[in-house]
């Protein structure tokens, strides 16, 4: 197994992304992120009776940054919207085993696209 | 899979001729050379000359123009702020590239510090020093110029000698960083017309911990370590002899085999090089096309972060390096240090993204069986890579990218 900076949970995201794709007529779509900080992350969601029923994603980034995103797409599906935007930063770094001090953002990036996509979902809801 | 290592620019293994030229001087002739008196200092204090003659004949500069230190680093560090010190008299302006190495922009901050004026030069797409920016920046108040002989991150070999000649004809002093030249290809101090000149000799399967500083005759230089009347003056503190024999060794062995290593390096390279540009789209190689050293290939591919490409060539057992600091300072304390390289910035890559590049740098040992297999690998990890990229998919259906190129 890699002797890296990373977790062996962080490695297993990396080389097997969970959910990895797009959701076409997704209910949410959140990007955050951008080229300059080496890191896009893209949150696809299917929502129903508010309701996390399905979750894909596209990341652009190093190797803490593809798994922040696999692991958020686990961790919130089957979720209600309430419960997914209790989910921390820290929760996904610690679901990942830890993450090194300067990989930290990448956590970070997870839990805003998810509120990102959210927000995207409320304002659809609302218009529509 | 046996380890493909393409990462010789970090390190390379030390050559077990030198390994064994080294043993004896840790038991047997442990003496310390400056106890020339007694037997047991007269050994290695002779073991330190023959060294010290074979790396003055690597770069065709005389025996007691080569000072040891302990690393490429403390050459650069004893270089540059010992010149400065010595010749403050004359000026405090002080010009470096834009691609030096850190041990040499690290030392801005401090010589600022102490009273110094300090510069930069420009550098072109290439990484080329761009002339017309180095006569530009001349003042009557410089006193001295760093740029690095070649570039380890990008391969560019720098003019030295032209940039010499214009320096001296403006009494101008002229530092080169030599840690990736000498020993890998010919370097020649006199003719490239340097006043300083850093050698190390891990880059060419020589011990680590050990390095060199070429001092031309008659340049004043004030030591940066006080101490006992070590390296003629010029740098205190008990040699490490056995360090030393081996780097002197390493010389002798690089002399011999330099142009057969070159050789296999070109062709090696080449195939790299021309199997990379047919196999990827999007790929941009950095550096000097043709100026650049042996077995050096450094290139970003759009689309596809640096970090993530290092990782999976790993995982894919083949070492390589990556000029983004977001891999190089994935230990870094905080994200303050995931800084773009200063490197790629100056040559121009897009300064928005942190793609980071991969350098391929090969040595006397790898074959082609090991190029081939890196070939074979990577159109499967850039492809892997590009289909998680939200940027790639707007690419595809829009043809717009996220930045300017």
């Amino acid at each position: 197994m890699p002797q890296g900076p990373y977790s062996d949970i962080v490695m297993d995201h990396f080389m097997n992304p969970r959910n990895m794709g797009e959701i076409e007529n997704a209910d949410a779509v959140g990007e955050v992120g951008n080229p300059a900080c080496g890191d896009v992350m893209k949150l696809y969601l299917k929502i129903e009776d508010g309701k996390i029923v399905d979750a894909k994603f596209k990341t652009f980034g190093c190797g803490a940054a593809i798994a922040s995103s696999s692991i958020t797409t686990e961790m919130i599906k089957g979720k209600t919207i309430d419960e997914a935007l209790k989910i921390s930063n820290e929760a996904v770094a610690e679901a990942l085993g830890g993450l090194p001090p300067a990989k930290q953002h990448c956590s970070v990036l997870a839990e805003e696209a998810l509120k990102v996509a959210i927000e995207d979902y409320n304002k659809k809801k609302g218009s529509g | 899979m046996k380890r493909v290592y393409f990462d010789h620019a970090s390190a390379t293994p030390v050559d077990r001729t030198v390994l064994k030229s080294m043993e004896p001087y840790f038991i047997e002739n442990f003496g310390n050379p400056s106890s020339i008196l007694i037997e047991e200092g007269a050994i290695p204090h002779r073991a330190v000359e023959e060294a010290r003659e074979e790396i003055a004949l690597l770069v065709g500069a005389s025996k007691d123009e080569i000072i040891f230190t302990s690393s490429a680093t403390e050459s650069n560090n004893l270089a540059v702020k010992g010149l400065a010190l010595a010749n403050r008299d004359r000026g405090r302006r002080i010009l470096f590239s834009d691609i030096e190495h850190y041990s040499i922009i690290n030392q801005a901050d401090f010589l600022r510090g102490i009273g110094f004026e300090i510069d930069f030069v420009k550098v072109d797409i290439n990484g080329m020093l761009d002339m017309e920016d180095l006569k530009r920046k001349l003042t009557k108040d410089t006193i001295l110029v760093s740029v690095m002989h070649a570039n380890l991150e990008i391969g560019t070999i720098e003019p030295i000698k032209e940039m010499a000649y214009f320096l001296k004809e403006h009494n101008i002093l002229f530092h080169s960083d030599g840690a990736g030249t000498c020993g890998t290809i010919p370097v020649n101090v006199k003719d490239l017309n340097v006043d300083t000149m850093t050698i190390s000799p891990h880059q060419f399967y020589g011990p680590k911990g050990i390095a060199a500083l070429y001092i031309k005759k008659g340049v004043r230089l004030t030591p940066i370590v006080q101490g006992g009347y070590q390296e003629m003056g010029y740098r205190a503190g008990t040699e490490n002899v056995p360090a030393i024999v081996g780097f002197g060794k390493a010389a002798r062995i690089a002399m011999e085999e330099m142009d057969k290593r070159v050789e296999k390096l070109t062709l090696l390279s080449k195939r790299l090089w021309e199997g990379l540009a047919s196999s990827i789209d999007y790929i941009h190689f950095t550096g000097h096309p043709e100026k650049r050293l042996p077995g050096h290939v450094s290139f970003w591919i759009e689309f596809v972060e640096g970090e993530s490409l290092l990782l999976w060539l790993n995982l894919n057992s083949i070492a390589s390096s990556s000029g983004s600091a977001c891999s190089s300072n994935v230990l870094a304390i905080d994200e303050t240090g995931l800084k773009a390289s200063h490197v790629l910035t100056a040559i121009g890559v897009p300064p928005e993204i942190c793609h980071g590049s991969i350098a391929f740098s090969l040595g006397k040992d790898n074959t082609m069986e090991e190029v081939e297999h890196t070939l074979s690998v990577m159109p499967g990890i850039v492809k892997r890579l590009r289909d998680m990229s939200p940027l790639y998919e707007r690419f595809k259906k829009t043809g717009v990218r996220d930045y300017k190129l």
